[in-house]
C-alpha cells in the first residue's frame, strides 16, 4: 500500500430518454438541425413557464429506485442563477437542498469481487443549450454559436460518496452504472453524443487517514478511458505535489484529451455563487407511494442480478456471462435460444463466436436470425444432418435470407453425404487426382488421409461424412497398395 | 353621450341589442384616444388597425347569427408586460423595447376569443417597478384627474385609459399593488384576483411568486365581467389554481346583510390623509347600515410585511431578469468579450430602478445572506399569511385605505425610493397571502383627486368582493366619475 489513498466522488449526469423536454412539449431527440426543437418555455422567453412532464418523473424515480435511493415523499425545484449564452433564463430549473431521492448504492462485481459503491443523491435537473465554438477551443474561439434543441432536455445527477480509490474503479464504477441505467431504460449513455457526462472530485489523504484532503474537480472527460486516464493523472500530479512538501489548490481542471494532461480554469468557477432559491414557477413536487409501487414493480432485472442467474441457470463461464451482461441483446438472443436447446454450453459458444462474426461479416442485426433458426442449425448438427462446415454457412445463409435453416438445407441439397455409392466417384476422382499425396501415404504418412478428405469435402461443397470419407479412403488405399505388391512381387 | 363615454356593461347591451356595431365602438375609443393620448400618454402601442379589424370580424359573426360573449366588441387595453403574439411588448424597458412575442398570453387568447378588440398596450413602470409610471423608459403617464399627478402605478397606463374614456376595459398586473393603487389614484375599481386565479403564462415576471394580472374598470360589474373572461384553470402555468370558477358577473348581487367586516386599524394610519380615512369610515358606516356586521381588526405584521416584500420581490426579480442578457432577443450592447456585452447590455438596457432591485435580490440570495434576509422574508410571508387566517375566523372581509394619500405629483418621490415604496404599504401584505383584494373608489378629495378604499377575502373570494363593490357602486357614486382633465400648479407638465 502506497503512501496516499487516492479518493473520488463522481458527479454524474444523464440526458432520460423521453420522448419531450422537462419543461415543455419539444422534442428531446438528439441530432436535428441545430434550434429546431423549441419553442417559447425551452427557449426562457418573456412570459412563459415550466410545466412537468410527468414521463420525466417517471423515469428519474425509476433510475433512484434501481440506484437503491430513497426517492422522497416531496422534494423541490430550485433555481441555479448564471450567465451563459447556453442558459435561456439565465438559471438553471434543478434541485438543490431537497432532492428527489437520497442515498443509495450501486454494487458491480470486480474481479469476482462484489463491490458497493455509495451515493450521496439523485436529482432532476433541466440541461443548457449547447455551444459550438468557432475554433479550436473555448479559449482561442473568434466567436460562439448556439443549438438550444438540447435546451430542457431533463437531466439526472447521480452524485457518489467519496468511495472510489482509482481511476480505474472510477471507470469501473461508470460502465456498470451505464448497464443498469440501459437495463432500466433511462437513457442511451451516449457519452460521445453527451447523454452520459462525468465530472470527478478527486484528493489524496494518507493511507489510513479518514481525514479528506483538498481535492480538485475534473471535468471534460468525453469517455470512460478518459475518466480513467484522468483520475490517474491528476492522482500522481497530486502525490507529486505533496511528496515535495506543497499544497493541492482546491480548483477546477480540464482534462485535455490531446496532450493527456489536466488543465487548471484559471479564475472560472473558483468563486461561483449560483444564489439558488425555490422556483416560484413549480409546486413542489409530490411523489405519491402508488406511484413509486408501481414503478418498483416495473424495475427491470438489474445486470447483476442477471449475471448471478445467467452464472446458476445456465453453469456458463464468467467470461461468457459477462458478454451477455455488457452485450444485453446478445444475453436476452442467448436466453431465448436457451429455452429450446438445452446444451448451453455448446449454444454459448456459437453465440459469441459464429453468430457474431457472422453478424460483422454480413454487417447484419442480431433480429434478422430467429433464435430459433440457430437452434435448428444446432440440432441439424448434433444429429448429423449436417456438417459444422455447412452448419456455419447455413447460419450465414439463414441471417442473409432469414429463411429456415431446414428449408435451406432441403432447397440447397446441403445434407450430409454419407452414402458410399455417392462418395466413391469424388474418392476416385481425387486419387487420380492427388498421385502425389497418395504415394505419401503409402509411404505410411497418415497425415495424407487427411489432405485427401478435405480435397473431397471441397469438391462435395463441406457436405461429405468426413468420417466416412477416412474410412473408405483407407479401405481403397489398402486394396490398391495389395494389388501393387501382388503385381510387383 | 358619446360612446366612449359608457361603461363595458352598457356597451354590451348596446352592442348585444345591435343598437351599435363593434367598429363603432371601436373607433369611439381610437378617437379619443387620438385626442387625449398626446396629453395622458396611456399607451405605448396603439393598435388601431388590429382595433378595427377584430371589431369588425365581431360584427360579421354577430350578423352571421352567432351567440357571442357579453363582451365581444367592447375594446380592451392591455398593459405591456402581458405577451400579445405580433404586437411589441415592451415592459417599458429599453432592453425589450422592439421586442415582438411569437406567442399569446392566455389572459390575451381568451381575450380574443371572446372577441374583445384590442385598443393598445398601455405604460407602465419599468417591469412593474414602481408606484406612478415615471419608472417607464418611455415617459410618464399623466393623472386625468390632475395631469400634473402621476396615475399610479405600476399598471398607471391602464388606469388611465379607463379612468380617461380611452378604454372601457384594461389589464393590468399587481405584484404589489399595482393594479390596486392606481386604480385607487384614478377613481377606478382595481381587483387583484387570488394568486393563481388568473394565468401568468405571459405575463412577463417581475415576482413570480407574487404577480397576478387583473381587471381594471369603471365599475364592479365590469370588473365581474372581465374576470369572468380571464379567470379559469390553465395547464401552462403550473401555478395555476384547478377549481371551476363562478359566474361573477350573474352572479352579482346587493344583499350584504350579515356580512362580517373589519376595518383594518393599521390601513387607516393617524399618518395617513385624514380625508382618506374618513372616506373608508364613510363607506363602512354606510355599509353597516345596509346590514354588514362592523368591527376593527389588528395587522401588526404590516410594516414587516413591506420590508419582506421588498427582499422577496427584488430576489425573484433578479433571477426573472436574468435572461435579459443580449444574446437571444431585446437590447444588445457591444462588447469585447461576453462579459462585457453582458454587462453592458444590462447597464444599459435597464433603468435605475430596475437595477436597484436587481441588486437587492442579487444580495439578498447571495451566500452567507440568503438566511438573513431571503429566508426571513419567507418566514415573515408566512406569519403574515397566518394573521390573515387568524382574522378571516372573525371576518368575511377587511378592510382600509388602498393609498395614505390621493395621487402625488410627478416628480414628488423620484428621489427618494422608500417614500416611493411606502405608497404601497397597504397593498402588499394581501400580495404576500396570495389572497384577492379590490380597491373601490369613495369619493373625492377636497383636492378633487379621487380616493380609494381596499377590501380583501379570503383565497377565492371574489365573489363576495364584487358583491360588496358593486352595492356600494349603487349606493355611492354621486361623485362625478370622470376627470375634468385639469392641471394643477407646481406639477411638472
Amino acid at each position: 500500500m502506497g503512501r496516499y489513498e487516492t479518493v473520488i466522488g463522481l458527479e454524474i449526469h444523464v440526458e432520460l430518454q423521453t420522448a419531450s423536454k422537462l419543461f415543455c412539449g419539444c422534442s428531446a431527440r438528439f441530432g436535428s438541425e441545430p434550434n429546431t426543437n423549441c419553442c417559447p418555455v425551452c427557449l426562457g422567453l418573456p412570459g412563459s413557464l415550466p410545466v412537468f412532464n410527468r414521463r420525466a418523473i417517471e423515469l428519474a424515480v425509476t433510475a433512484a429506485l434501481a440506484l437503491n435511493s430513497e426517492v422522497q415523499d416531496k422534494s423541490r425545484f430550485d433555481r441555479k442563477n448564471y450567465f451563459y449564452p447556453d442558459l435561456p433564463k439565465a438559471y438553471q430549473v434543478s434541485q438543490y437542498d431537497q432532492p428527489l431521492a437520497k442515498g443509495g448504492f450501486l454494487e458491480f462485481r470486480d474481479e469476482n469481487k462484489s463491490r458497493l459503491v455509495n451515493l450521496e443523491r439523485v436529482h432532476l435537473e433541466e440541461e443548457a443549450g449547447k455551444l459550438i465554438h468557432a475554433g479550436e477551443s473555448i479559449l482561442d474561439a473568434e466567436y460562439s454559436l448556439v443549438d438550444y434543441n438540447r435546451a430542457g432536455i431533463p437531466l439526472l445527477e447521480i452524485v457518489t460518496k467519496p468511495d472510489l480509490r482509482s481511476g480505474s474503479e472510477a471507470r469501473l464504477f461508470l460502465e456498470n452504472l451505464r448497464l443498469l441505467l440501459l437495463y432500466a431504460g433511462i437513457s442511451d449513455c451516449k457519452m460521445e453524443e453527451g447523454s452520459l457526462r462525468c465530472d470527478a472530485n478527486i484528493s489524496l489523504r494518507l493511507t489510513g487517514s479518514q481525514e479528506l484532503g483538498t481535492k480538485a474537480e475534473v471535468k471534460n472527460m468525453n469517455s470512460f478511458k478518459a475518466v480513467e486516464a484522468a483520475l490517474n493523472y491528476e492522482a500522481v500530479r497530486q502525490e507529486k505535489i505533496l511528496n515535495a512538501g506543497g499544497k493541492v489548490d482546491q480548483e477546477t481542471c480540464h482534462w485535455n484529451e490531446e496532450t493527456k494532461e489536466t488543465i487548471p480554469l484559471r479564475g472560472k468557477e473558483g468563486s461561483s455563487d449560483y444564489r439558488y432559491f425555490p422556483e416560484p414557477d413549480l409546486l413542489p413536487l409530490v411523489i405519491d407511494k402508488s406511484l413509486i409501487n408501481k414503478l418498483t414493480a416495473l424495475l427491470p432485472e438489474s445486470p447483476l442480478q442477471r449475471y448471478q442467474r445467467l452464472q446458476e441457470q445456465y453453469g456458463l463461464a464468467e467470461s461468457e456471462v459477462q458478454l451477455f451482461i455488457e452485450n444485453r441483446e446478445l444475453g436476452d438472443y442467448f436466453e431465448s435460444a436457451a429455452k429450446k436447446y438445452s446444451n448451453y454450453h455448446n449454444l454459448a459458444n456459437w453465440v459469441q463466436g459464429d453468430l457474431l462474426f457472422q453478424l460483422r461479416e454480413c454487417g447484419c442485426r442480431l433480429d434478422q436470425l430467429l433464435p430459433d433458426h440457430l437452434v435448428e442449425i444446432l440440432d441439424l448438427l448434433d444429429s448429423g444432418e449436417i456438417n459444422r462446415p455447412v452448419a456455419k454457412e447455413l447460419l450465414a445463409e439463414s441471417l442473409r435470407a432469414g429463411s429456415s435453416p431446414r428449408d435451406l438445407v432441403a432447397k440447397k441439397n446441403l445434407g450430409r453425404i454419407a452414402d458410399r455409392d455417392q462418395l466413391l466417384p469424388l474418392v476416385n476422382q481425387v486419387i487420380a487426382e492427388n498421385p502425389e499425396a497418395v504415394e505419401n501415404f503409402m509411404l505410411g504418412k497418415d497425415k495424407a488421409i487427411a489432405f485427401l478428405v478435405g480435397k473431397v469435402m471441397a469438391l462435395s461443397g463441406g457436405r461429405a461424412d468426413p468420417g466416412e470419407l477416412n474410412q473408405l479412403f483407407r479401405e481403397l488405399l489398402k486394396k490398391k497398395n495389395g494389388c501393387e505388391a501382388n503385381g510387383t512381387s | 353621450m358619446k360612446l366612449y363615454e359608457n361603461t363595458a356593461a352598457a356597451l354590451s347591451r348596446m352592442l348585444t341589442k345591435e343598437e351599435v356595431s363593434a367598429v363603432e365602438v371601436a373607433q369611439s375609443f381610437l378617437e379619443r384616444i387620438g385626442d387625449l393620448d398626446p396629453l395622458l400618454k396611456a399607451f405605448v402601442t396603439q393598435t388601431p388597425d388590429i382595433a378595427l379589424k377584430m371589431a369588425a370580424d365581431v360584427d360579421q359573426r354577430r350578423k352571421q347569427g352567432e351567440s357571442l360573449h357579453p363582451l365581444a366588441g367592447v375594446p380592451i387595453a392591455i398593459k405591456d408586460n402581458i405577451c400579445t403574439e405580433g404586437i411589441k411588448t415592451t415592459c417599458a424597458s429599453r432592453i425589450l423595447s422592439n421586442y415582438i412575442p411569437p406567442f399569446d398570453a392566455t389572459v390575451v387568447r381568451a381575450l380574443k376569443a371572446v372577441g374583445m378588440p384590442l385598443l393598445g398596450k398601455t405604460n407602465m413602470d419599468e417591469f412593474a417597478m414602481g408606484s406612478s409610471t415615471e419608472n417607464s423608459a418611455f415617459f410618464t403617464s399623466r393623472n386625468p384627474w390632475d395631469t400634473g399627478r402621476v396615475p399610479g402605478g405600476s399598471s398607471g397606463g391602464s388606469a388611465v385609459a379607463v379612468a380617461a374614456g380611452m378604454a372601457p376595459l384594461a389589464l393590468g398586473s399587481d405584484t404589489g399593488g399595482s393594479v390596486r393603487q392606481p386604480a385607487s389614484f384614478c377613481g377606478l375599481i382595481g381587483l387583484r384576483p387570488t394568486y393563481g386565479l388568473v394565468s401568468r403564462y405571459g405575463l412577463i415576471a417581475f415576482a413570480s411568486s407574487l404577480d397576478q394580472i387583473g381587471p381594471l374598470a369603471l365599475t364592479a360589474e365590469d370588473a365581474a365581467m372581465l374576470l369572468g373572461v380571464i379567470a379559469g384553470y390553465d395547464r401552462l402555468d403550473s401555478t395555476s389554481l384547478p377549481e371551476d370558477v363562478p359566474d361573477y358577473h350573474r352572479e352579482l348581487e346587493t344583499d350584504i346583510r350579515g356580512i362580517r367586516i373589519g376595518l383594518i386599524r393599521e390601513n387607516v394610519d393617524q399618518q395617513f390623509d385624514r380625508e382618506v380615512n374618513a372616506a373608508v369610515k364613510k363607506m363602512l358606516t354606510v355599509l353597516e347600515q345596509n346590514g354588514a356586521v362592523i368591527g376593527e381588526v389588528s395587522m401588526p405584521l404590516t410594516d414587516y410585511g413591506l420590508s419582506a416584500y421588498y427582499l422577496i420581490a427584488p430576489s425573484e426579480a433578479s433571477s426573472n431578469l436574468g435572461r435579459y442578457d443580449g444574446v437571444r432577443y431585446g437590447y444588445q450592447s457591444a462588447g469585447r468579450h461576453l462579459e462585457e456585452m453582458f454587462s453592458n447590455t444590462r447597464g444599459e438596457g435597464f433603468g435605475a430602478e430596475v437595477k436597484r432591485r436587481i441588486m437587492i435580490g442579487t444580495y439578498a440570495l447571495s451566500a452567507g445572506y440568503y438566511d438573513a434576509y431571503y429566508l426571513k422574508a419567507m418566514q415573515v410571508r408566512t406569519m403574515i399569511r397566518r394573521d390573515y387566517e387568524t382574522a378571516f375566523k372573525s371576518y368575511d372581509l377587511i378592510l382600509g385605505a388602498t393609498t395614505p394619500t390621493p395621487a402625488f405629483k410627478i416628480g414628488e418621490k423620484t428621489d427618494d425610493p422608500l417614500q416611493m415604496y411606502l405608497s404601497d404599504v397597504c397593498n402588499i401584505n394581501d400580495a404576500l397571502a396570495g389572497i384577492p383584494s379590490i380597491s373601490v373608489p369613495t369619493g373625492l378629495h377636497s383636492s378633487g383627486l379621487p380616493m380609494g378604499m381596499q377590501i380583501s377575502a379570503p383565497p377565492s373570494g371574489e365573489k363576495l368582493l364584487l358583491k360588496v363593490a358593486y352595492f356600494l357602486d349603487g349606493q355611492s357614486r354621486a361623485f362625478p366619475q370622470r376627470p375634468q382633465l385639469k392641471t394643477s400648479e407646481g406639477g411638472c407638465n
